[in-house]
């Protein structure tokens, strides 16, 4: 468990630091799904940095693909690519784009950013399992924003019409978009009752930052094999930064040297 | 009167055909199976024909997520639903990575008839055009239809295949060979080129024997690759007969007219005509009137190579 807490930690100041440098970016749903990042990569998923493309591997697909730093991190963090390459996101030529680009990014699965596309790919890659005969999963993460998305209920159909158990799916319920609290702007709740009425095996999970608590939820979706399983996460936007938590200004920009100062001092505390 | 069959129904034909020797090749639909063809595929294979309901944005997405893990999907449903509403699914999930989908939309144009305007896409070949790492393609017969579809299984990317509903002449015989990015000549002339696509092929083949009934030399090339266009060949044909006109069943903005018009404009200005739809939308109507209210006949075809001709 320590560990799992060291690593995140390192993900979070990373996540700081290269917006920081980027002066651009989304530190706020970054810095909410940290902790579900970092459980997939260094606990519940079947992946070899040394070998991204393994035809067998676990597929994570960051439906929330504005999230990039995060995952970015965390990749670096497990091996896939030089940490040193989050200096260069956002960059021209960088290997770290604005949003996940599989072509670019070792260890990234698909390219996403335009929202409700990543989970209706994740559907399609879980089908493909699925006929294959494979034993992999798909992973994907969703902002809570996203759900307003309707590609996200058609896939969502899809997901448990064709029995989609091999994919697994969290929701970054941070309560946040880029124009306020997803209630004032269209709200999505309630999230669990409309996923079970799409034929999805639902958990909620009251703290998304809990490690215990979202091991919990993942090893009980992997025993699901007929429907496709959601994990809806209670998280904070901006996580483990005091002045960007709960602050949907903190969605989408950089913050200057200072901030990214006394961010990284509270997240060493 | 030669046999006439659908490029349609020459795809679902074709795609059953492929079963077995292609293992990745899956299937996918949003519910118009029946009227895309596809349904001639999913009776024979079903366990890889997937019909994911009326969503087509989800029919483009979960064709870029098989397509991720291996598998070569083909996308079906009417070009104005496919390359219309799940465009920016299209541009972002498969054209941005790449990935290895065969879009192949049917009822393309104002030839679905009946149904009218809202059904009849006159905008598709340029939605698709514009995407970069995109192939686009157009069979004029049903011979084509399935030469284009063996060169898309060729390519390791995005390929849109654009298909018709409309019984079309079998132009061609088995020894027919399409490569993407080449015109076919289908006649030589000196005075004019006509350049057409699709459907188009047919009355343009006819406009050629009624100019030479006037005295008048056309050549003819067949277009199927609208993208990669043969650059070369138009640049040929300018040169050799210095007048150009076009032939679409599409709109005159975005698709094979404006694709030739780049080229001429940049390398090789002479006259030019556009034969196609004149910015405006469809209707309900019969096949062989509506395509004489949208100008689409070999006669329209003969009229825009005499003016063309008067204008060099």
């Amino acid at each position: 468990m320590a560990f799992l807490e060291e690593t995140v930690r390192g993900i979070r100041k990373d996540i700081v630091k290269m917006i920081g440098k980027a002066a651009s970016g989304h530190p706020g749903g970054s810095l909410s799904s940290a902790e579900i990042l970092t459980l997939l990569y260094f606990e519940q998923m079947n992946v070899d940095p040394k070998n991204p493309q393994d035809e067998n591997r676990d597929r994570f697909v960051l439906s929330k693909g504005h999230a990039a730093p995060g995952l970015y991190a965390t990749l670096a963090a497990k091996g896939y690519f030089d940490r040193a390459e989050l200096d260069t996101l956002r960059q021209l030529g960088s290997i770290l784009q604005g949003h996940p680009d599989m072509k670019k990014t070792p260890g990234v699965d698909m390219s996403t950013g335009s929202l409700g596309q990543g989970i209706s790919a994740a559907v399609g890659m879980a089908l493909g399992a699925k006929i294959d005969h494979k034993a992999y999963k798909i992973y994907a993460l969703l902002g809570d924003g996203e759900l307003q998305e309707g590609l996200v209920w058609e896939a969502a159909m899809a997901a448990s019409h064709y029995k989609l158990g091999n994919l697994i799916a969290f929701v970054d319920n941070n309560n946040l978009q880029i124009d306020g609290p997803i209630c004032d702007v269209l709200s999505p709740y309630p999230i669990d009752e409309k996923f079970a009425a799409f034929g999805w095996n639902v958990i909620n999970v009251d703290d998304g930052h809990n490690f215990p608590k979202l091991r919990k939820a993942v090893e009980e979706a992997k025993q699901v094999v007929d429907q496709p399983t959601v994990i809806i996460c209670q998280t904070i936007k901006g996580k483990g930064v005091s002045f960007m938590e709960n602050n949907a200004g903190w969605h989408g920009k950089g913050p200057n040297p200072a901030e990214v100062e006394q961010a990284l001092a509270e997240l060493e505390a | 009167m030669a046999e006439k069959k659908s490029t349609r129904q020459a795809y679902g034909e074709y795609l059953a055909k492929l079963r077995d020797e292609k293992q990745e090749l899956v299937v996918l639909d949003a519910d118009l199976s029946g009227a895309t063809k596809t349904n001639i595929f999913a009776k024979q294979c079903t366990e890889r024909h997937f019909n994911v309901g009326i969503a087509e944005a989800n029919l483009m997405g979960m064709s870029a997520g098989l397509a991720a893990v291996g598998k070569i999907p083909f996308a079906s449903t009417f070009a104005i639903f496919g390359a219309g509403r799940a465009y920016e699914i299209i541009r972002n999930s498969i054209c941005y990575p790449k990935l290895n989908v065969k879009i192949a939309l049917t009822h393309s144009g104002i030839s679905v008839g009946e149904d009218g305007g809202s059904h009849q896409s006159i905008e598709d070949l340029a939605l698709m055009r514009v995407m970069p790492n995109m192939t686009v393609l157009c069979p004029a017969d049903a011979v084509e239809t399935e030469k284009m579809i063996d060169a898309a299984l060729a390519i390791d990317g995005p390929v849109y295949i654009r298909l018709g509903r409309s019984d079309v002449p079998i132009l061609f015989d088995e020894n027919y060979n399409f490569e993407v990015g080449k015109a076919t000549p289908l006649k030589e002339g000196q005075d004019v080129t006509i350049i057409a696509t699709g459907l188009m092929v047919g009355p343009a083949l006819e406009a050629v024997e009624l100019l030479a009934a006037e005295g008048i030399s056309a050549a003819l090339l067949n277009m199927g690759s609208i993208k990669p266009l043969d650059v070369a060949a138009v640049e040929a044909a300018a040169k050799a007969t210095g007048a150009i006109v076009t032939a679409e069943e599409h709109s005159v903005i975005g698709g094979l007219g404006s694709a030739v018009a780049e080229v001429l404009a940049e390398t090789c200005p002479v006259a030019m005509e556009r034969i196609g739809v004149k910015d405006r939308f469809g209707q309900s109507g019969k096949v062989p009137p509506l395509m004489a209210e949208y100008g689409l006949t070999a006669n329209d075809i003969l009229a825009a190579a005499k003016k063309v001709i008067g204008r060099k």
